[in-house]
């Protein structure tokens, strides 16, 4: 047995002794859906628990709170909780997108300042790129910072925070030089939230939870040394945020950010949910559609695959990254919303009925569904970088 | 739920050979040369059939030993996708079947006379429909029986794809209660045995087959049941691979159209209603084409293949149904009429959607096998 093995066991048996009791109210989705203190003291206090087992930033150096060991290590815990598909860790803007970001270019003081408590989830984290009128164009963004002798004062703002009411920092991107448009003039800031003139303002999702806030910058003061590497460099700092952000680079501190649903759950569900009076499964409609959906859940996950073989991919190149989103975040929502359909009569129960089902988490994740196929370029703008990138037809 | 894996393996050789193929087929198979074969009485090309034989297609999957290529059915689909795109008319699948059927069943003297053969060009094809439309390869209405040595046939077989043009046909007869597949030699036919049938793909020739009488050694017989099951899956995996092409040829025709084509003062193409559309049908074609290679890696290894196959046949025959719909329609006007290219792949996926199973029929079957 090696290292590896023993350590896949070792970790296997902490997750199963010590996950945490099932609360009594329904836990968020992820990192994005933590809309209540309850939500958020049951998941902060975990990822603690985790941390202090050893089991968080494996790969992050010890002098600033990190295990020191190779990546693998981490791989195995994050795999391992999928598996156990127990809670997700609250403190993803801090672990896998600041975190990594101040490791590969922070000064010394502050990854002693900042990397330890982002572990610890002493400190919460959140982000301030996207803008209530620019939506997910960066490089439109007209937040402002002004320089004022050893402060910068801020003013605007940003939209679609998650954990905004729970952070004591935001990574931001703000325009610093006056006039500027697009991609120069901007600069990127570690921002302390607890300042005078930010306000937070929870905004109400259609689940009618919370867990995404307007943040609002007026006449705040923050100290010089919050600037992130230079002014005028926020762009280049923010598109390398985005690469840890998608997991295109390593560095992340890892434990996991979502319990998603997916077809393998709704095949379980299908088996308990029941249709006039008999398991849906048995329903052959039911199961006509079902096998669509693990016909087109296996195309996405085989796509995957052909997509790193070039010999497959020469006609049009950019067919599968470019259709990914469309692809897997309409399949989702359709695979959400087909989850009620299966249970039939008790379909139209809500969070906090008696008799829904598992607590009426498939309503609200096929409502939370929306999230991908609106959130970063809707299906409808998505469908048309397809046409007109992919296949080459005339912009409208 | 049976686990599913998610390889796909597509050797340099694959590659080397789906290259050379597409450029073949372009071509081989302009569009005018696909439209002056529809009323041809073979519908085929011979000299193009010569010269895939001579490119060692026509036996691209027969040992070395009889004279063939010694790949598998993988690099004989990876050929059968660009044919599906241009739409090359070509007893290539009809051959690559009954390749298959006597590879998994025929003994060894069966073999060495019929696998020669088709690797130096000899037609073949299989005669397991009936008009009874069952899909169940196992349903069998026509007999062979025997008495001293010779088999006596008897029954109807319908849409036998290539008949006509065949030398050899795998037929499938109930023996003993069980099924079997009599080989016949096509010249040995008494005259008007085959019955030449109308269908909807004007690509393709197909006839019925009268069984009635018919006498032959009883040593022409393949027995056991893998002969079938290869041609069932043959069959799944070319349809599969000539769907594939299929949507992307319909796909090209009709984003050409949308290039070019103006309504009320703009290319019709820059409409998100059409624009969408097509995107989704993009999105199919990327899932089918995954599908496909997936299925043709299990076939190629001898690993169970049924799921992926029936996955592979229902998604990609549905998109090709779906793409040549929506392309008459896109055509407007001009899609109503017989020049429009798009009735040609229409007619084409209707075709192949209902061989060897519609999406229907495949995701009843996988009904079963994956959700108990």
């Amino acid at each position: 047995m090696t290292d590896l093995d023993s350590f896949r066991t070792e970790v296997a048996a902490w997750f199963e002794a010590n996950r945490p009791p099932e609360p009594d109210f329904l836990l968020p989705e992820s990192f994005m859906e933590v809309g209540t203190d309850q939500q958020f003291d049951y998941l902060r206090a975990w990822q603690r628990k985790i941390y202090e087992a050893g089991y968080l930033g494996m790969a992050w150096p010890t002098q600033y709170g990190g295990g020191g060991k190779p990546q693998a290590f981490q791989d195995i815990v994050n795999a391992e909780m999928t598996r156990q598909k127990v809670p997700f860790v609250p403190n993803t803007i801090g672990l896998n997108w600041a975190g990594p970001l101040i490791l590969a270019i922070g000064t010394e003081a502050e990854k002693q300042r900042y990397i330890k408590n982002i572990l610890s989830a002493e400190d919460i984290w959140c982000q301030g790129f996207s803008e209530p009128d620019n939506g997910s164009d960066l490089a439109a963004t007209t937040t402002r910072a002004t320089s004022d002798g050893d402060h910068y004062i801020l003013n605007g703002a940003k939209i679609w925070t998650s954990l905004g009411s729970y952070a004591k920092y935001m990574i931001l991107l703000a325009r610093t030089e006056p006039g500027s448009t697009r991609y120069a003039g901007l600069s990127y800031f570690l921002c302390p939230m607890h300042t005078p003139g930010i306000e937070t303002q929870p905004i109400r999702k259609l689940t009618g939870e919370y867990g995404f806030t307007q943040t609002f910058f007026r006449d705040a003061r923050i100290p010089a040394d919050c600037l992130m590497g230079r002014e005028g460099e926020g762009w280049k700092i923010a598109m390398m945020t985005l690469t840890f952000e998608r997991g295109a680079t390593g560095g992340q501190a890892g434990g996991i950010a979502r319990q998603a649903l997916n077809v393998h759950d709704v095949l379980e569900l299908a088996q308990t949910a029941r249709r006039d009076g008999r398991p849906a499964i048995e329903d052959p409609l039911m199961r006509d559609q079902l096998v669509r959906f693990l016909i087109e859940d296996q195309g996405d996950r085989l796509t995957a695959t052909r997509g790193t073989i070039p010999a497959l991919c020469t006609e049009r190149p950019h067919a599968i990254p470019l259709s990914q989103k469309l692809r897997t975040s309409e399949h989702r929502r359709r695979l959400l919303q087909f989850a009620l359909t299966l249970q039939g009569a008790n379909a139209p129960r809500w969070v906090g009925d008696a008799n829904t089902f598992e607590g009426g988490k498939w309503q609200r994740a096929y409502f939370n569904s929306f999230s991908s196929t609106i959130g970063g370029g809707t299906s409808q703008i998505q469908a048309n970088i397809v046409a007109e990138r992919v296949l080459g037809l005339p912009k409208d | 739920m049976a686990a599913l894996n998610q390889r796909i393996a597509f050797t340099d050789e694959r590659s080397m050979l789906l290259e050379t193929a597409v450029a073949f087929c372009r071509e081989k198979s302009p569009i005018r040369a696909v439209r002056d074969l529809l009323a041809s009485e073979t519908g085929f090309d011979p000299a193009v059939w010569d010269e895939m034989t001579a490119l060692g297609w026509s036996g691209i999957a027969i040992p070395e030993r009889h004279g063939g290529s010694g790949l598998t059915l993988a690099e004989a689909a990876t050929i059968a996708e660009p044919m599906g795109r241009h739409l090359l008319a070509t007893p290539y699948a009809s051959t690559q079947i009954a390749v298959q059927a006597l590879l998994a069943g025929a003994n060894a003297a069966q073999q060495a006379e019929s696998l020669p053969r088709i690797a130096q060009g000899a037609i073949a094809t299989v005669a397991v429909f009936e008009s009874e439309g069952d899909w169940d390869l196992t349903h069998i209405g026509s007999t062979a029986t025997i008495t001293h040595g010779t088999a006596r046939l008897d029954g109807q077989k319908s849409l036998v794809v290539d008949a006509t043009v065949a030398d050899l046909l795998l037929a499938s007869v109930m023996l003993d209660g069980a099924p079997a597949l009599a080989i016949i030699d096509t010249a040995a036919l008494p005259p008007g045995r085959l019955r030449p049938e109308s269908i909807i793909d004007e690509t393709r020739r197909n006839a019925g087959l009268d069984l009635t009488g018919l006498d032959l050694p009883a040593t022409a017989l393949i027995t056991g049941p893998a002969a079938l099951t290869a041609i069932r899956d043959a069959g799944l995996l070319l349809a599969t691979a000539e769907a594939c092409g299929g949507i992307a040829g319909v796909l090209d025709v009709t984003v050409d159209y949308l290039n070019t084509r103006n309504a009320f003062g703009r290319k019709i193409g820059s409409y998100q209603s059409l624009k969408h559309t097509c995107a989704d049908i993009l999105v199919g074609l990327e899932r089918s084409r995954s599908h496909l290679f997936h299925a043709a890696t299990l076939c190629a290894a001898n690993e169970p293949a049924e799921i992926a196959l029936r996955m592979a046949k229902a998604e990609s025959s549905d998109v090709f149904a779906h793409a040549g719909d929506r392309a008459i329609q896109f055509h407007g006007g001009f899609g109503f009429t017989w020049d429009c290219d798009a009735q040609l792949y229409l007619r084409r996926a209707l075709w192949l959607q209902y061989s060897f199973g519609d999406a229907p029929h495949h995701r009843r079957k996988l009904a079963d096998l994956l959700l108990g």
